[in-house]
C-alpha cells in the first residue's frame, strides 16, 4: 500500500505550483518570504498532536461527547440564563446555507442583501416582540448587551452610577461590573424594595421575569426611575413576551435580553445573541450594527449598514462601542425561529412553559420537606426549597438520569431553581417529582 | 418585451407584509398537563403583532434572499485582514453533534467533562501556537479579546500600585477596534506614525513612552501586510518603560508555525478564531476571541478557565476555575463554545504537520498576487508582504478618475468579492488583498487577469467602473440617505 505524507485538504497548491509561484515572486525559498521575522525566533517547534483524518477526528469528538451527560438522554430542568426549547428543523437548515454561513459582515451591500435584509427582519421582529421603537442587529450575548446598555445609559444621561436590582442574574451583574469599572462608573446592587434612585443614577436595571423566574413590579419601578431622570433598562426574557406585557408598554428606555431561547441550542453557553432595543431618541448612542433601508441608484429598495459614525471603524476611540464581529448568524436563527412560530406559536410556546412550570411547582409543593419559598407570579422558572443541600439532591437525581435545577442556596436556604419548557413532557415532570420525594428523604 | 418592474420584486417583501392570519410555520405539541390558573390580565399582553407564514413560504423566502449574498463557498473573497478562508464542513458537523450542541452551560462540571477536556486542550494548543503561558477562551469576538487583554493590563498595573499608567500607544495602521477597546478599558489613546518602509516609527515610540505607559498594542503582521522589521526593538522599548506588549492576532494566519509572539516578549495575544481557525463568519459573527497571556498576566485572566486536576479517585478531572486576581467575567457563560469546537477540530485536522502549511501558502499566495499586479496598481510599500498585499488605486484615480471603490465594485461583476478598501487609513485609495492559503493558483491567476482587465477598463471606459456593479440585486445604495433618514424597521403601510 502506498503511504501518504500529510496533505491538508484545505490548501490546494502542490509543491510544483508552489515552486512556480516562488519563481514568479523571485524568491529562492519559502523561508525567504519570512525573513523579516528575527532569525533566532523563526520556525519554532510546535508541540501539537499529529494530524487526524476526518474519521479519526470524528471518533475523537464522539469520545469527548460521550463524556458529557446530554439533555435529551437525560431529563433536564436547568435554566438560569439558557433555555432548552424545541428548534424547528427549518432554523438549522436555513442558517446552514453557505450564503448565510460563509459570508462576511455586510460592508459591501450590493453582494450582501441577503444578510442585510435578514438583519432588518431581525430588528423589526425584535421591535414587534418587545414593543420598542428601534433595535440593533445583535450583541454577543444577553450579559454583554446589558453591560453595553449601562454604558449607553451613562452616555445619554452623563451620570456615572448604575443601579442594578439584586434579583438580576448574578452572571449579568458580574459582567456589568467588568465593563463599568474601567470607565469609572459605579455599579450599585440593591434589593427591589430599596430601589430608590436619585439623580446621580444613569439607570436602573431590572430583569423581567427576574433571575428566579418571578415578575417584578416594573411599572412602579419605571415611575421611580423616570422621576429622577434615569433610564429604565430591562433585561427581558424573550419567550415570556409570547404572553406577558412587553417592556415598551411599561416605559423601558433600553431593552436587552438573551436571544438564545429563540431557536438556538444551549451549546454549553454560546454562541448566543444579545438583544438590544431602545427608544428612537437614543439611537445615536446605541452600540452595535444597525441596518437601514434605503434606495439604490435606480430607485429600488435595498439595505445598508447605517449610522456607522457611531462605530469603531469610523470613530475609533470615540466610538459608542468596540464591537465589530458580532453574531449575525445567530440573529438570523432567532429571526427564522420567530417567523416559524409566528403570532400563534410564540404564544403557544410561552403558555406551554407557563402551565408546565406551574404544574411542576404544584407537584413539588406537595412533597413533604419541599416548599416554594418565593412569592409572586412566575413564568417558566421557580425556586423550591429542598430538605437537603441541592448539590446533594442533584447528585442523586443524576443517578436517575435527571439533571436537576440550578443550585441557588446562596440566596434561598437549600434553594433550587427549576425550569420547565415545552420540551419537558408531563411524564418527565412527574418522574422528577417522584424522584425528588425519594431523594429528599434522609 | 417590457422589463418587469423591479420594485415589485417579491423577494424584497418583508415577513410582516407576507403575514396572513391563520398561517403557521411549524407544529407544536398540545398541552399535556392540567391547565393552571393564568395570572391577572394586567400582566398579559393584548396583542402579539408577529408574522404568520407557512413553513414552505419561509424556506423559499430565506433561500431566495440568501442568494443575494456572496460567500466563501461561492466566491473568491480576498477581503484584507478578514482572512476569509475556506470553512471546513466537518467542523460544523462536530459542533452540531448533540453531545456538544445540547449541553447546558449550567450543568455541573462532572456532567460535562468532555466539553471541558476539549476546552482545556484548546487552551493548551492556542498557548503553544503563540508561545504564551496560558489562554482564556471566554471572549466572544476579537474586539472583546482586545478589551479583555487591556483590562488585564490595567489590573496588572493597579495590582502593583501603579495607578498613573493611563496611556496606550497604537500604530496609525491599526484596526479601529484597538483604540475603541482601549477607550472602553479606560485608557487614553495615542497614535504612533508608520515610517516610510511601513514599520512602526521606533523613534516616535521611544519619544512617547514614559511612566504613564500602560500598554503598546501592535498588530502583527500589520494591516499593511508587513512584519515589522523593528519588532524586537519596539518590544524592548515598551518593556523597558514598564508597559505591557499587546499583540493583536487578527492576522495570526501569517505567523502560524513561523514565529511565536511569546518568544519575542509579548504579554498578550488575542486570536480571532473566526479568522485563523476557520469559524465561519456567518454574515457578521459569531466569532471567538481567545486571549493568550504571558506568565505575569496569568493571575488576571477572566473567569472561568478550565483547569485539570486529580480527582479524589486519582482520575483526571476538569473544573471551571477562577484565577486569583481575575478581571471578572466577559460574558454570561464560558465563551462561544460552538466556535471552540470548530477551532479544536481544525487544529486537530492539521496537527503539528499542517499548521505551518497555513502560513506558508497564505504568504506565498499573497506575494504571488503582489508580484503579478505590481506595475498595474501602485504599491505604496514596495517590499515583500506577508499574508496580504496592500495596493493603492491612486494611479487610476489621478489618470482616469477611477477610485478604489470603483475597482472594488467592478470586481463584483466578475464574481469576486471586493478587497478591503480605504483601509489602512494611512494608504490613499487602499486596496487590501488577502487571498488566504485555501485558494488555488488557478483562482489567483484568474483574479490577477481580472484586476489587469479592470485597470484597462479604467483607462478605456471609466463609466463602466463608476456604475458598477451591474448584475447585483441592487446597484450602489444611497448610504447618506440611510443615515440622514433612519428607516430601521418594518412599519405598517
Amino acid at each position: 500500500m502506498e503511504s501518504h505524507g500529510f496533505t491538508s485538504p484545505y490548501t490546494p497548491n502542490t509543491d510544483a505550483e508552489r515552486s512556480e509561484m516562488l519563481n514568479a515572486i523571485g524568491a529562492g525559498s519559502v523561508d525567504e518570504l519570512f525573513k523579516d521575522i528575527p532569525q533566532q525566533h523563526r520556525n519554532p517547534k510546535l508541540n501539537l498532536p499529529p494530524p487526524l483524518s476526518e474519521l479519526e477526528l470524528r471518533r475523537d469528538i464522539e469520545a469527548l461527547a460521550r463524556m458529557n451527560a446530554v439533555p435529551g438522554d437525560y431529563a433536564c430542568f436547568l435554566g438560569g440564563g439558557a433555555y432548552r426549547h424545541h428548534v424547528p428543523a427549518v432554523v438549522r437548515q436555513l442558517v446552514s446555507r453557505s450564503e448565510f454561513m460563509t459570508s462576511y459582515t455586510p460592508y459591501q451591500p450590493e453582494v450582501s442583501q441577503g444578510t442585510l435584509q435578514a438583519h432588518f427582519e431581525f430588528q423589526s421582529l425584535i421591535c414587534q416582540l418587545t414593543g420598542m421603537e428601534v433595535a440593533n442587529a445583535g450583541m454577543y450575548d444577553g450579559a454583554t448587551s446589558l453591560a453595553e446598555g449601562c454604558l449607553m445609559a451613562a452616555r445619554v444621561t452623563k451620570r456615572n452610577k448604575v443601579m442594578v436590582l439584586d434579583t438580576v442574574s448574578p452572571a449579568y451583574r458580574a459582567v456589568v461590573k467588568t465593563f463599568v469599572e474601567a470607565p469609572q462608573l459605579e455599579e450599585i446592587v440593591v434589593a427591589p424594595a430599596q430601589a430608590n434612585p436619585t439623580n446621580e443614577f444613569a439607570c436602573v436595571v431590572v430583569q423581567q421575569p427576574n433571575f428566579f423566574g418571578y415578575l417584578e413590579d416594573v411599572e412602579a419601578l419605571a415611575r421611580r426611575t423616570h422621576s429622577v431622570g434615569a433610564l429604565l433598562v430591562v433585561a427581558v426574557d424573550l419567550v415570556s413576551l409570547g404572553m406577558f406585557k412587553p417592556p415598551g408598554e411599561y416605559g423601558a428606555d433600553i431593552v436587552v435580553g438573551e436571544g438564545q431561547s429563540l431557536g438556538v441550542a444551549p451549546t454549553f453557553g454560546g454562541p448566543y445573541v444579545g438583544i438590544f432595543a431602545c427608544k428612537e431618541q437614543y439611537i445615536r448612542q446605541m452600540p452595535g450594527r444597525i441596518v437601514g433601508r434605503t434606495v439604490d441608484t435606480r430607485g429600488r429598495t435595498g439595505y445598508v449598514l447605517t449610522l456607522q459614525t457611531r462605530e469603531q471603524h469610523i470613530r475609533r476611540e470615540r466610538a459608542t462601542s468596540n464591537i465589530c464581529t458580532s453574531v449575525g448568524l445567530i440573529a438570523l436563527m432567532a429571526t427564522i425561529y420567530m417567523a416559524a412560530n409566528g403570532r400563534r406559536g410564540l404564544r403557544h410556546v410561552a403558555e406551554l412553559c407557563y402551565h408546565k412550570a406551574h404544574y411542576a411547582a404544584s407537584l413539588v409543593s406537595k412533597i413533604p420537606g419541599y416548599s416554594l419559598p418565593a412569592q409572586g407570579t412566575f413564568f417558566r422558572e421557580f425556586v423550591i426549597q429542598c430538605p437537603r443541600p441541592p448539590a446533594e439532591i442533584n447528585r442523586k437525581l443524576l443517578e436517575r438520569r435527571i439533571i436537576g435545577g440550578l443550585d441557588v442556596s446562596d440566596r434561598y436556604p437549600n434553594g433550587m431553581l427549576l425550569c420547565c419548557t415545552e420540551v419537558n413532557s408531563r411524564e418527565e415532570i412527574e418522574t422528577l417529582a417522584k424522584a425528588l420525594a425519594e431523594v429528599g428523604k434522609a | 418585451m417590457a422589463t418587469p418592474d423591479v420594485t415589485m420584486d417579491g423577494r424584497r417583501k418583508l415577513l410582516m407584509d407576507r403575514s396572513v392570519p391563520g398561517r403557521m410555520g411549524t407544529t407544536l405539541p398540545p398541552l399535556d398537563v392540567p391547565a393552571q390558573p393564568l395570572p391577572s390580565k394586567g400582566l398579559l399582553r393584548d396583542d402579539l403583532p408577529m408574522p404568520e407564514v407557512s413553513e414552505s413560504e419561509l424556506v423559499r423566502y430565506f433561500s431566495q434572499i440568501s442568494q443575494f449574498n456572496f460567500s466563501i463557498d461561492h466566491n473568491f473573497y480576498p477581503l484584507g485582514s478578514c482572512t476569509m478562508k475556506y470553512n471546513p464542513k466537518v467542523n460544523d458537523e462536530m459542533a452540531g453533534m448533540p453531545g456538544m450542541a445540547e449541553i447546558h452551560p449550567n450543568q455541573p462540571p462532572e456532567t460535562v467533562q468532555g466539553a471541558l477536556k476539549l476546552m482545556h486542550r484548546l487552551q493548551g494548543y492556542l498557548a503553544e501556537a503563540t508561545g504564551m503561558a496560558g489562554a482564556s477562551l471566554a471572549p466572544m469576538a476579537g474586539a472583546e479579546g482586545e478589551l479583555t487583554g487591556l483590562l488585564m493590563a490595567r489590573a496588572y498595573h493597579l495590582s502593583r500600585g501603579d495607578a498613573k499608567r493611563k496611556k496606550v500607544l497604537i500604530p496609525d495602521s491599526a484596526h479601529g477596534t484597538n483604540p475603541a477597546s482601549a477607550a472602553m478599558a479606560g485608557f487614553q489613546v495615542l497614535a504612533l506614525p508608520t515610517d516610510t518602509n511601513g514599520n512602526t516609527d521606533a523613534e516616535a515610540l521611544k519619544a512617547s513612552v514614559g511612566d504613564d505607559l500602560a500598554a503598546f498594542m501592535i498588530t502583527q503582521p500589520s494591516t499593511l501586510g508587513l512584519f515589522d522589521a523593528n519588532l524586537l526593538e519596539l518590544v524592548h522599548i515598551v518593556r523597558e518603560a514598564g508597559g505591557i506588549v499587546y499583540g493583536d492576532g487578527a492576522n495570526l494566519n501569517a505567523l502560524l508555525g513561523r514565529v511565536k509572539l511569546g518568544d519575542l516578549g509579548f504579554d498578550v495575544v488575542h486570536s480571532n478564531l473566526h479568522k485563523t481557525f476557520t469559524q465561519p463568519h456567518g454574515g457578521g459573527g459569531p466569532g471567538a476571541g481567545a486571549v493568550m497571556v504571558s506568565r505575569r498576566l496569568l493571575p488576571f485572566l477572566p473567569t472561568p478557565l478550565v483547569e485539570q486536576r486529580k480527582g479524589p479517585d486519582g482520575k483526571e478531572q476538569y473544573v471551571l476555575a477562577t484565577p486569583p486576581k481575575t478581571i471578572g467575567k466577559m460574558g454570561a457563560f464560558h465563551g462561544n463554545f460552538g466556535a471552540l469546537v470548530r477551532a479544536y477540530s481544525y487544529i486537530r485536522t492539521l496537527g503539528d504537520a499542517g499548521v505551518a502549511e497555513v502560513s506558508r501558502d497564505a504568504v506565498i499566495n499573497a506575494n504571488y498576487i503582489l508580484s503579478q499586479l505590481k506595475g498595474h496598481y501602485d504599491l505604496p510599500y514596495d517590499r515583500r508582504c506577508m499574508h496580504e498585499a496592500v495596493f493603492s488605486a491612486r494611479n487610476l484615480r489621478h489618470k482616469h478618475g477611477v477610485s478604489a471603490l470603483d475597482v472594488a465594485k467592478r470586481l463584483i461583476d466578475y464574481g469576486v468579492h471586493p478587497p478591503t478598501m480605504y483601509f489602512p487609513l494611512i494608504v490613499e485609495e487602499a486596496l487590501m488583498i488577502e487571498p488566504t492559503e485555501t485558494e488555488s493558483k488557478e483562482t489567483l491567476d484568474q483574479f490577477i487577469a481580472t484586476m489587469k482587465a479592470i485597470a484597462r477598463e479604467a483607462a478605456e471606459n471609466p463609466k463602466l467602473l463608476h456604475d458598477a456593479p451591474h448584475n447585483t440585486p441592487n446597484t450602489r445604495l444611497d448610504e447618506a440617505r440611510a443615515a440622514r433618514q433612519p428607516d430601521l424597521r418594518w412599519r405598517k403601510a
